[in-house]
């Protein structure tokens, strides 16, 4: 029953992603170099030195000694932030790239989406389009034919099936290319994000056709950072960092320690001052956040339902600085934008400030329940992006109450908002 | 639900040095090969006017220039054949050479977005790219067929060799592409150096002369070039004409197999770095 599907033994990627720089160069090691290196570069192609051939010596290791072995049937997650080798370890999985060290082992046909509609081509027909689409992830011709009406069906493009793909809508195309995604029946399916295209009802389709896939005992390998998704689809979790394989467990505890680790290791954690992860010309810098009440004393943390100023302070570069905007957001744990604050929407933007001060946003009633947010921030000078800062602060929302009732909120939401009853006896 | 009675099985590991060909891998992907052929067709000549006929415009249009210029002004010998059709038969196989080792050289490059997001084996791409020409072909070789007989020419029984000096053609044009695709693949200078190459080439082939205008051994040394081994091949077997270009033909054969063997030896080393380099 538990045969293994896949094994990896230190598997190690390691990339090439551009030359070092000499640091002195003079003008004749300029020239000799220019003569010299397009004849250095074509004996190493001729050589057939793969990956030496263009002179990258600036290297990253985007996966380091990861293990793991996935039984048949398991539906496992992969996350972890941008850039931790995620997509990486898909790829190696699926063959599309060799690793650089250590091997693996497959059993069983797989099926690899990195994307939807991979190899559509605009100029051919939808019909067309299944086939093509079907044979490069893998169908045979019979299993297509078989299978055409039901993708079709699926797709909802019935009356455009002889129609070339380049004058659908996007929603169509994106349709089309699910259906024939959804109908591989591979024994292992490989899953990128592609989830995160589409709309929200089109996103609801793909994953309740995951669902099914991992249902029907099939291994299901999925890398998202869609953290419900995650939850929904896959009874174990795999946490990747910097290349390395951190956690791996029940997704509901990798998750969870996924998410706090989000918070604790945010880049928040440097001053605002200090922070060098940040756009725009620096015409305008923030350098400081603090919490406010309406009385003026600092404030911890914000309680649900109570007034609060959100105060940026901000060195400019000159003495004045003219037609200042700034907004933020507030995101949740899993990233997602709740709120949205503006100086241009509320029309207050700054039309003549000095070169230091604060920027102060007040907010009656806080609206969002208790748990850990955290802000996007930025600001235009002239209508020209001043400063941009993802993560600057966590803060911490208390519960509290919202409709001086004393009584506690219950039940689960993303906002609360003010609202009042009646009765209306007077029905016939 | 099970496709394969034994469960498939696949290595991952880093591949080293130089390896052969996976035919039996290749034998499994059989389908995704026609359907890439099938799409470089349907879609070769989609938002043209004239569309396929340009298959034929390009060789035709060139033997009436050869035939201005070579045949009329320069009084180039046709070993005792029409010019026109002695320059025909010749560009025949000599578009389908050129065509197809511009596209094969484009290939990788062109595709790049399969090679990124699916894996199957890479070599398919350039194959594809050689067969989906044969339409191509066949559509000048009616021509050919057609001006045959408006000349009175027939051919003689050596006829049942074409097919061979075909095959000839396309090992050639795959060979030479799969070096130059790979390569394209690190450095796309190789896509500006193809049509230089190709034009050179096209001299260096006895399209618009005939080979007979070398003397022995120089003659069967020419064949080292294995396009001048196919024209004089299709003359010999459609034309006739009295001097087989037995030596030749054999110095082309192995000099084509020759190059598509490295060829291949080529490509697949490179082809680990393709998903990464592309």
């Amino acid at each position: 029953m538990s045969k293994i599907a896949i094994k990896l033994e230190n598997i190690s990627k390691q990339y090439r992603i551009g030359s070092l720089q000499a640091r002195y160069r003079t003008l004749r090691d300029t020239l000799t170099d220019a003569v010299k290196s397009p004849f250095r570069k074509a004996a190493r192609l001729l050589r057939g030195e793969a990956y030496g051939a263009a002179d990258l010596t600036q290297t990253i290791w985007a996966l380091h000694n990861v293990c793991l072995e996935i039984k048949h049937g398991e539906a496992v997650g992969i996350i972890g932030r941008n850039g931790a080798g995620k997509t990486t370890l898909l790829k190696i999985l699926s063959r599309i790239t060799e690793p650089t060290s250590g091997y693996g082992r497959i059993y069983g046909r797989v099926g690899s989406l990195l994307e939807v509609g991979t190899g559509f081509h605009p100029e051919l027909t939808g019909r067309d389009n299944i086939y093509l689409n079907g044979a490069i992830l893998g169908m045979k011709k019979a299993e297509i034919s078989r299978k055409f009406d039901e993708i079709v069906n699926f797709s909802g493009v019935e009356d455009f099936i002889d129609t070339p793909i380049k004058h659908y809508s996007s929603g169509m195309y994106m349709r089309l290319a699910f259906a024939v995604a959804a109908h591989l029946e591979p024994e292992i399916l490989l899953v990128d994000e592609v989830l995160a295209v589409g709309d929200a009802s089109f996103q609801k389709k793909c994953l309740n056709k995951m669902s099914d896939v991992a249902s029907q005992g099939r291994t299901v390998v999925l890398v998202s950072h869609n953290m419900e998704a995650i939850l929904g689809l896959c009874s174990r979790a795999i946490w990747l960092n910097s290349g390395r394989k951190e956690e791996d467990g029940p997704s509901q505890d990798i998750v969870k320690k996924y998410l706090s680790s989000y918070v604790e290791r945010g880049a928040w954690r440097i001053p605002i001052a200090e922070r060098t992860d940040r756009g725009g010309t620096g015409l305008i810098r923030f350098v400081n956040f603090r919490l406010q009440d309406e009385k003026g004393n600092s404030l911890d943390f914000v309680s649900t339902g109570e007034t609060v100023d959100f105060i940026f302070s901000y060195i400019g570069r000159e003495e004045k600085l003219s037609n200042v905007t700034t907004w933020f957001w507030i995101r949740d744990n899993f990233g997602r934008e709740l709120l949205y604050f503006g100086s241009r929407a509320t029309g207050q933007d700054f039309e003549a400030i000095s070169g230091r001060g604060e920027l102060i946003c007040r907010i009656p009633k806080f609206p969002l329940p208790p748990g850990k947010y955290t802000i996007d921030l930025k600001a235009d000078v002239n209508n020209v992006r001043g400063d941009r800062m993802n993560d600057v602060a966590i803060f911490e929302v208390a519960p509290g109450d919202f409709f001086k009732t004393g009584r506690p909120v219950k039940g689960i939401g993303l906002f609360l908002c003010d609202h009042s009853w009646r009765f209306n006896g007077n029905v016939k | 639900m099970s496709q394969d009675k034994n469960t498939l099985e696949v290595y991952i590991k880093p591949s080293g040095g130089w390896r052969s060909i996976d035919f039996k891998e290749l034998w499994r992907y059989r389908e995704l090969l026609y359907f890439l052929s099938w799409r470089d067709i349907k879609v070769r000549y989609k938002q043209t006017v004239i569309g396929a006929a340009w298959a034929i415009i390009q060789p035709l249009f060139t033997m009436v220039i050869f035939t201005i210029f070579f045949g009329r002004l320069a009084k180039m010998p046709s070993d005792g054949i029409p010019y026109p059709i002695f320059s025909y038969t010749a560009l025949v196989p000599w578009t389908f050479f050129a065509n197809g080792l511009s596209d094969t050289s484009d290939s990788l490059v062109s595709n790049s977005n399969l090679i990124k997001k699916i894996y199957f084996p890479r070599i398919i791409i350039p194959i594809s790219a050689i067969l989906s020409k044969s339409v191509d072909f066949i559509l000048a070789f009616l021509v050919l067929i057609a001006m045959m007989i408006g000349y009175g020419v027939f051919p003689t029984k050596a006829v049942i060799w074409l097919p061979f000096f075909f095959l000839l053609a396309v090992v050639t044009s795959l060979g030479v592409g799969l070096w130059f695709t790979a390569m394209n693949v690190q450095f796309r200078d190789v896509r500006y150096t193809v049509p230089f190459f190709v034009q050179a080439w096209l001299f260096a082939t006895p399209i618009a002369y005939p080979s007979s205008l070398l003397n022995e051994p120089w003659r069967t040394l020419y064949g080292i070039n294995p396009m001048a081994g196919v024209v004089e091949g299709f003359r010999w077997a459609l034309l006739g004409t009295n001097t087989p270009p037995t030596l030749i033909v054999f110095v082309s054969a192995a000099v084509s197999i020759l190059i598509l063997i490295s060829g291949a030896f080529y490509f697949r080393r490179m082809e680990k770095s393709f998903a990464d380099v592309i």
